[in-house]
């Protein structure tokens, strides 16, 4: 029983950082329709930025966390600015593809840069841990489960009174009207761009931090986004946060319960997936507006 | 060189290479891949032998992608299930490359119909992600393949290198003798293929790519032409894989992971979507780049000290650089900037 409350809890660590990588590719996907395969190499600068501001430059570590975050931002809006907005009204294959080798260049500057070896990374959270209904839990765990939550509360206060995030909301609802309505569309993708860059790299700094270390492998994750976003609905935000809980869940039961051996940790959010798209593809929340062939 | 379109009969308007130019082309083409191999040392062959197995998957790719329209990052697995497939016989039947790579082949286009039922009720993203996921339980079941019997690498015994009786040791070293295997495999392949566009399938899958709907309507079976572009476009995914792992020798998932899908779909989209001469050159292109590189990096290595440890991030970074500029300034990739420098030269030296 013990077993199973902590890997219930450890699941939904995991599951709120998956939804804060899920919710930044949820936003560019709604507000541009682009699906976006460098998510992952977008957690990968989060986490080196900070490393470099912290352990290399020598910053006190909240300062050095909030100059990364507002670098990664300029780096998601740049890419938006350089590479995809040439590619407007490109078929989908096209945009897909451009993703994909943005994430092959960002993965190769970040390890010309700081090489492939994993670095230890500077502890921000607690490492002690609690015990929580009989379980021992990490408290960098809750830590990491709560940021996520703090950080999903102010963007949804961004999204309702904000000027920029209505006009967001604006453009994902109906870009065309949006635009009659004077809203700047090019603005707004920017500025999906730049939260989806800050979200991610939030999520890239916690799992430095529940790891103890820097490495590529944070970047693995970047794949894991698109069980999440498919469960939740390709479109829905709510979705990527429920979604990212429940695949969160299923790795850590799977991993942990199912002999080992079957290493169904890695493969189970997979299987879900292709199950999800043959039987509900638009998800649990997304838009039933999925063209069927 | 011709300077329009006339045809005078309808044999000639349906041929594949109408204008003499273009059979000369071809004849010469074939007559310096003949002459290649007697002048050409081991680093070029094995250049040439990785360019010909990559073009062969290339174009297997490019069935779905160029000209069906199915979005596919599930095609290093196929690769993986073609050479699995092939190795196994080999180890465990003894079985000689004659008969492991047609059946690897074979198995390979069932694999793929089967990862292409996702297709029936998908398209566009959602196929692309649906693939994604067929990629990554492939290359699970081969990492985790003791449970069926399979081990993470196998290596091929030498004797299973024989054509009909005849050990291909015989014809020369490994890459002078795998260069005949691949630059037949290749050229049928190009014939079929070529071909294929002009029978009624290959009309199928054009009309799919370009409205599925109203290919639909004109009485094109969609789930069973997209089950047949998946299980072709696999069939060369497998014929690929199983050449690999014959040439060799030894086969590891590495070689198959999402990062192969995806230089795959480069390929495709830097030579030029929906092409079979563009999938060769883009095949090229993408092999010879980071050849290139490393060259350049063992040329420059006195210049500068450090060089040859960002090599592996210079090809890298090279690789995602290529497909971005490519999207941005050629989408339709080398196969477009080749026929500018053609049509440059026919009309030359007016400019319309």
């Amino acid at each position: 029983m013990d077993r199973i409350i902590q890997l219930a809890l450890s699941g939904i660590a995991n599951g709120a950082i998956f939804a804060l990588v899920a919710l930044g590719f949820v936003l560019i996907y709604k507000s541009s329709d682009v699906i976006n395969f460098a998510q992952g190499e977008l957690l990968l600068i989060g986490a080196y930025l900070t490393y470099a501001m912290v352990e290399q430059f020598g910053l006190w570590w909240p300062a050095g966390v909030v100059v990364a975050v507002a670098l990664a931002a300029v780096v998601g809006v740049l890419i938006e600015q350089l590479v995809l907005r040439p590619l407007i009204g490109e078929p989908a294959i096209s945009v897909i593809m451009v993703t994909i080798g943005l994430s092959s260049l960002l993965r190769a500057i970040v390890g010309a840069i700081w090489g492939v070896t994993p670095r230890p990374a500077p502890q921000f959270l607690p490492t002690d841990t609690v015990t929580i209904l009989g379980a021992n839990v990490g408290v960098d765990r809750i830590w990491a489960f709560g940021l996520a939550i703090a950080l999903f509360a102010l963007l949804t206060l961004f999204f309702r009174f904000s000027r920029e995030g209505i006009a967001m909301r604006a453009v994902a609802d109906d870009q065309q009207a949006a635009l009659s309505m004077g809203i700047s569309v090019k603005k707004v993708w920017a500025v999906a761009w730049a939260i989806a860059a800050i979200t991610a790299a939030v999520g890239g700094i916690l799992l430095m931090s529940i790891f103890g270390g820097v490495s590529g492998t944070i970047g693995r994750v970047g794949l894991l986004v698109f069980p999440v976003v498919i469960l939740g609905g390709l479109d829905s935000i709510p979705g990527a946060i429920i979604g990212g809980l429940i695949i969160g869940l299923l790795q850590s039961f799977a991993g942990g319960l199912l002999p080992p051996e079957w290493g169904l940790g890695e493969v189970a959010p997979f299987i879900i997936l292709l199950f999800i798209l043959l039987v509900r593809p638009y998800g649990l929340f997304g838009q039933r507006i999925i063209e069927r062939v | 060189m011709q300077s329009g379109t006339f045809h005078t009969t309808y044999a000639s308007d349906v041929s594949l290479r109408p204008y003499w130019p273009q059979r000369i082309r071809i004849v010469i083409v074939l007559a310096l891949a003949l002459i290649f191999p007697w002048f050409a040392d081991r680093y070029w062959l094995n250049l040439a032998n990785t360019i010909a197995i990559a073009a062969i998957g290339a174009i297997g790719l490019n069935i779905l992608v160029g000209y069906t329209g199915q979005i596919s990052i599930g095609h290093g697995g196929f690769l993986a299930v073609g050479a699995y497939t092939a190795g196994m016989m080999a180890v465990h039947l003894g079985a000689p490359m004659w008969i492991t790579i047609p059946v690897a082949s074979l198995f390979t286009a069932a694999v793929g119909a089967f990862f292409g039922l996702p297709s029936l009720r998908l398209k566009g993203l959602y196929l692309a992600i649906a693939t994604l996921a067929s990629q990554e339980i492939i290359i699970w079941v081969l990492t985790h393949g003791k449970l069926l019997g399979i081990g993470e690498s196998l290596s091929l015994p030498r004797a299973s290198n024989n054509l009909f009786g005849l050990p291909l040791d015989r014809l020369g070293n490994n890459d002078f003798a795998f260069y005949w295997v691949c630059l037949v495999a290749l050229i049928l392949t190009v014939i079929f293929v070529s071909n294929l566009f002009r029978t009624r399938a290959g009309r199928a899958f054009v009309a799919i790519r370009d409205q599925d709907i109203a290919a639909q309507v004109i009485g094109v079976d969609l789930f069973r032409y997209k089950l047949l572009a998946f299980a072709t476009s696999s069939f060369f995914a497998g014929l690929a894989g199983a050449l690999t792992a014959h040439y060799r020798g030894i086969i590891s998932w590495e070689r198959f992971t999402i990062d192969t899908s995806i230089l795959f779909l480069a390929m495709i989209i830097i030579g030029g979507l929906g092409s079979v001469s563009g999938s060769i050159y883009g095949a090229a292109f993408m092999t010879l780049l980071p050849a290139f590189l490393s060259n350049l990096a063992r040329a420059l290595s006195d210049v500068v000290p450090n060089i040859n440890s960002y090599l592996p991030y210079m090809q890298q970074g090279a690789f995602g650089l290529a497909i971005i500029l490519f999207l941005i300034f050629e989408p339709e990739g080398i196969v477009k900037m080749w026929r500018n420098i053609k049509d440059y030269f026919r009309l030359w030296p007016f400019s319309y």
